[in-house]
């Protein structure tokens, strides 16, 4: 089977743009190519990343300038059409302001930047970045982020839930929800939810920093190596 | 012409920096401040016929970059 191709979006202030490019290109063996905020073409790619980092300085609000960026026009024409995106950590919040995904970021709950591995417990199996994983798994994968805390009104929240939307939550090591595992008070100790075509997933925390057991935890492998492989099975069918 | 605009997170929303506020005044001695929320404040310097296209301009602004919908809300002021 031939590589997947992966396109990183980059915009001024992301950071883990060259995280996400040594995962997929030197860890998992694919093609990846950082692709500026200015650009509009996507290469061909067959998968879209938003990146990780503080786009624009997180300005106004996190991800609220960066969502008007020209590749942004591109990268939602992409998601509309089916393609896979991935927005981690300041891309998630991108694609809240962009309007992609539903609800918002608001600052942990107790102001503090939280840097530390989180135990994030896959809900549901039927995205591409998830098919790879069993429901109820318990990924070990790190967060960094001061703008975590995910709030939607309760009707959203409910259309969430009942649509199986909720993609990943905070929970502990065994995966049951407590508040005392709940690190930035998202609601619903929300860390990742995807939209309702299933092709766009958001999460806080970062996968692409969790694919070798020199950083602490492989587990974040399984979010790459489940696109690869949902794109492989799509290729081969048709 | 000036605009001002005040955003300020939905009532209903849990401010915990203006929490953290209240809690370091009521430390300081002020004990009649019951609850303090934080907003954003920001000002324009804008070219419009009327005061009333300067706040439409300016309220279209507020909606569609300067709050996010879900968690704010804003208000407009022209002089």
């Amino acid at each position: 089977m031939g590589k997947t191709k992966f396109a990183i979006i980059v915009f001024p202030g992301s950071n883990c743009d060259h995280d996400a490019h040594y995962a997929i290109s030197e860890v998992l063996g694919q093609e990846a190519e950082l692709v500026w905020h200015k650009d509009t073409d996507l290469r061909g790619a067959d998968v879209v990343v938003l990146p990780g980092g503080f786009s624009y300085g997180d300005y106004l609000r996190s991800g609220a300038i960066a969502r008007f960026s020209p590749v942004m026009r591109r990268v939602a024409e992409f998601a509309n059409s089916g393609g896979p995106v991935l927005g981690i950590c300041n891309g998630f919040q991108v694609l809240l302001e962009a309007g992609l995904l539903p609800g918002g970021m608001r600052r942990n709950q107790h102001l503090e930047f939280i840097c530390e591995h989180v135990n994030l417990r896959v809900e549901h199996t039927d995205t591409p970045f998830t098919q790879n994983a069993f429901a109820g798994q318990v990924l070990r994968i790190p967060i960094a982020h001061g703008e975590g805390n995910y709030y939607a009104p309760p009707e959203t929240i409910a259309e969430l839930e009942a649509n199986r939307r909720v993609v990943f939550r905070y929970t502990s090591p065994d995966g049951a929800v407590d508040d005392a595992w709940n690190v930035n008070g998202s609601t619903s100790a929300i860390a990742g939810i995807c939209n309702e075509s299933r092709n766009v997933v958001g999460l806080m925390p970062h996968p692409e920093r969790a694919c070798e057991h020199a950083v602490g935890s492989a587990d974040g492998r399984l979010v790459l190596e489940s696109v690869i492989a949902a794109l492989d099975s799509v290729t081969k069918a048709g | 012409m000036k605009a001002k605009v005040y955003v300020t997170l939905k009532p209903s929303i849990l401010d915990p920096q203006g929490k953290t506020i209240t809690q370091a005044l009521h430390t300081l001695g002020y004990g009649g401040i019951a609850d303090v929320r934080q907003g954003k404040f920001f000002e324009f310097d804008i070219e419009a016929d009327s005061p009333d296209e300067a706040r439409a301009t300016v309220s279209e602004v507020a909606e569609h970059v300067l709050a996010n919908p879900v968690i704010e809300i804003f208000r407009v002021e022209v002089e």
